[in-house]
């Protein structure tokens, strides 16, 4: 059976922990702590006086149907931010692992865009769509359509997601090309001498065998909607028109930063904190369970 | 300490460039500002001007990012205790800073402190009327200030038919040349920047209506929003017809709209006064500047128009002497001759009357055709409470809300009506925010 190491000491093993720990009080606990305190709070934004409101601030917020509207636009944004950069990954990943000549000039080349800054990806983008300067939305306009995401929200939804997931995509091509390769390559000599096609391979055979990847992609993935998209919805929209692309994260940026509204902000922090607890639950308990390691 | 001086000097040193004699033992003054570029260069020239003019003080400007970002500096410094001498804070944020009692001194209280001379009767009424109390005292020195004006390109009124000299005081005679120009075929009749600004806040003040409640919230933290009247809803209703039928075209919350009119896609702009010195450069088009129109079935109109831009606000928790250094440097801007200098080369309103003299006399009108126009419209007639700016707390987020609101109407969405009142409703609870913070 096991042998079981065991401390002599009782101190020794919280000494050895303490640096992760306080790592994390510090730069966790504390900071999610303060964003609980100031939600109860309406202070000015010099720090000299502030109100306590209890839970007034949560009201304000609930009770206002913007708020409540940036809920569906969050749901709507990261659904498509993650679908699209996770399935344009694992087709380039997939058509990539088949290449023989010239893989890793391929593979570099994808994987470029992950170094470009969120905040530049975006303005690269609104120079090409930019309805009166920019290159894609000139020809467009030259095919009959006309571009305009100053105006029209669902362009510009599509805009922010295109922009979002493609930096995206370099990062989850990466993960997803190491999957297929490490998936035996007897499996899938076997199908095919079986007489299955390409396609069937991949839906019975490649697929399950890379949830583990895949899961640990979609986690990372609606993360990276959630929190980090905000550079590029602030280069290209600025949350708008009227307020088709402001997610809950910009929100937050929007009220406390540019509206020094701090009690509201530190509110939708919390809130923010408890709806990603939930959604990390929901994916662990329930979507976990069918992936096969 | 001594490192800090040495310090200090390094940084003077630097500034100044080996121009002037710079004294070690000079009390340093710190300048947070949000100009980059030309505006930068200008500023950082008014700066070398005032170091080298005296062996006192050393005056330091950093630059802090936008407007939004140099004002969320100085809010994080001071509350880490770490306060610059001087910020600069755009109009948006004068409530703000208002309401911060503790945290600024008011330029009438360091001037009447420090014994320095000052006399506020030498500043235009319209500009500096935006930045005082309403006994009439000075809270921050009116920095860079500008207001809207109507930009033509007149080689595209001549392509459509139209004498570029055609009237365009008013809103109805502009329809009819939007008319015109759009039969022509022009792709853009007429587009702004800053909606906003021009077509609510200005609006209502260049035709006397409230923008909101007591005197446009210089009264109090206790105003409301009141620009669902009649005249802002008649005027957007009109744009709103305009954008619908290809004749104004909207391009974007700010000054995105002034590429494509520099570019001369456009035939009419209204922007910023400020909006000149790029106009200028850039265009390949003979342009003019017009006064902004009004509505001439509005019997009140046109009152005066109002200002947006920055001042700058002197931060409290300072030695008696660096405030000493801070009154003169102040002063020293406020100086007829770079103030004038500051008008010509920004397109900015000079802020005294001295400065307008002198660039009247020297012939500077004359020369650039145009120019003028913005002052005359903003000392024109003496101000109403209606048209003495407008002073709201968290006013950079309702205007985020008119902008959505905006936008809904541009898009054909939500009817003027509804849009401004809308934007009234939400922008209510906003101010109700800010009175529960600041009471």
């Amino acid at each position: 059976m096991h042998k079981r190491v065991v401390f002599n000491s009782r101190v020794l093993p919280y000494l050895l922990l303490a640096p992760q720990i306080l790592v994390t009080l510090v730069f966790f606990f504390w900071p999610a702590g303060q964003a609980i305190y100031q939600s109860a709070y309406i202070p000015d934004p010099f720090g000299l006086s502030s109100q306590f409101v209890g839970f007034g601030n949560f009201e304000f917020l609930l009770s206002d149907p913007y708020y409540l509207a940036s809920f569906k636009t969050t749901v709507i944004f990261s659904t498509l931010v993650t679908l699209v950069s996770m399935g344009a990954a694992l087709w380039l990943a997939v058509m990539a692992d088949r290449v023989i000549k010239g893989s890793s000039a391929y593979k570099m080349l994808l994987v470029w865009p992950y170094a470009v800054a969120p905040a530049v990806a975006g303005v690269l983008w609104l120079f090409m769509f930019n309805p009166n300067v920019g290159l894609v939305a000139w020809y467009l306009k030259v095919l009959g359509y006309n571009w305009n995401h100053v105006l029209d929200g669902e362009e510009a939804m599509g805009l922010v997601v295109v922009a979002s997931a493609w930096r995206q995509i370099s990062y989850n091509f990466l993960f997803f090309l190491a999957g297929l390769q490490a998936i035996p390559k007897s499996v899938i000599e076997a199908a095919a001498i079986d007489g299955a096609s390409f396609a069937r391979r991949f839906w019975t055979i490649v697929f399950p065998l890379l949830s583990p990847t895949t899961f640990f992609l979609l986690v990372v993935n609606v993360v990276y909607a959630f929190f980090e998209t905000f550079g590029v919805i602030h280069t290209i929209t600025g949350g708008g028109p009227q307020q088709a692309t402001t997610i809950l994260v910009y929100k937050v940026f929007s009220d406390g930063f540019v509206g020094q509204d701090l009690g509201s902000s530190a509110a939708q922090s919390v809130i923010l904190l408890f709806v990603v607890g939930l959604l990390t639950v929901v994916q662990f308990r329930y979507i976990e369970r069918k992936v096969h390691y | 300490m001594a490192y800090r001086k040495t310090l200090a000097g390094l940084v003077a040193a630097t500034m100044l460039a080996g121009s002037t004699t710079v004294s070690f033992a000079a009390t340093e003054i710190q300048w947070w500002h949000a100009f980059t570029g030309r505006l930068g260069d200008l500023l950082n020239e008014q700066v070398e001007k005032f170091n080298a003019s005296q062996s006192d003080y050393v005056v330091v400007a950093s630059h802090k990012g936008n407007y939004s970002e140099a004002l969320n500096a100085g809010i994080a410094a001071f509350r880490a205790g770490e306060q610059p001498h001087i910020l600069m804070v755009f109009e948006v944020g004068t409530a703000t800073m208002m309401a911060a009692k503790g945290a600024i001194k008011p330029v009438y209280e360091l001037m009447a402190e420090t014994g320095k001379e000052f006399d506020q009767d030498a500043y235009l009424a319209s500009v500096a009327g935006y930045y005082t109390t309403t006994e009439g005292q000075m809270l921050s020195l009116p920095y860079n200030s500008s207001t809207p004006v109507l930009y033509v390109n007149r080689d595209a009124l001549e392509a459509a038919g139209i004498d570029p000299n055609i009237d365009l005081t008013t809103w109805e005679k502009v329809g009819e040349v939007l008319d015109t120009l759009k039969a022509s075929g022009s792709a853009c009749p007429l587009t702004t920047a800053w909606q906003s600004w021009v077509h609510l806040e200005t609006l209502s003040a260049y035709h006397d209506v409230p923008f909101a409640t007591k005197e446009n919230g210089f009264g109090g933290v206790d105003t409301e929003l009141a620009f669902n009247g009649p005249v802002q809803v008649a005027h957007v209703e009109a744009m709103g017809q305009w954008a619908k039928d290809g004749k104004f075209i909207y391009a974007g919350r700010r000054n995105e709209s002034g590429a494509q009119f520099r570019a001369g896609e456009c035939a009419l702009f209204t922007e910023s006064s400020a909006g000149y010195a790029g106009v200028k450069a850039e265009a390949q088009f003979a342009f003019d500047i017009r006064p902004l129109p009004y509505w001439d079935s509005v019997e009140a109109a046109p009152v005066n128009t109002i200002i947006g831009g920055a001042s700058l606000w002197v931060m409290a928790g300072h030695e008696a002497e660096e405030y000493a250094g801070v009154a003169d440097f102040l002063n020293f801007l406020s100086s007829a001759n770079i103030q004038a200098k500051w008008h010509q080369d920004t397109g900015y309103l000079p802020i005294t009357h001295a400065a307008y003299e002198q660039t009247k006399a020297s012939g500077f009108y004359d020369a650039n055709p145009g120019t003028d126009i913005a002052v005359i419209q903003m000392t024109g007639k003496a101000p109403t409470a209606n048209s003495k700016g407008v002073r709201l707390g968290n006013f950079d987020q309702i205007r985020g809300i008119i902008d959505e609101e905006l936008e809904a109407v541009w898009a054909g969405d939500k009817s003027a009506k509804d849009a401004l009142d809308n934007a009234v409703q939400r922008g209510n609870q906003l101010l109700r925010r800010f009175e529960q913070a600041n009471r």
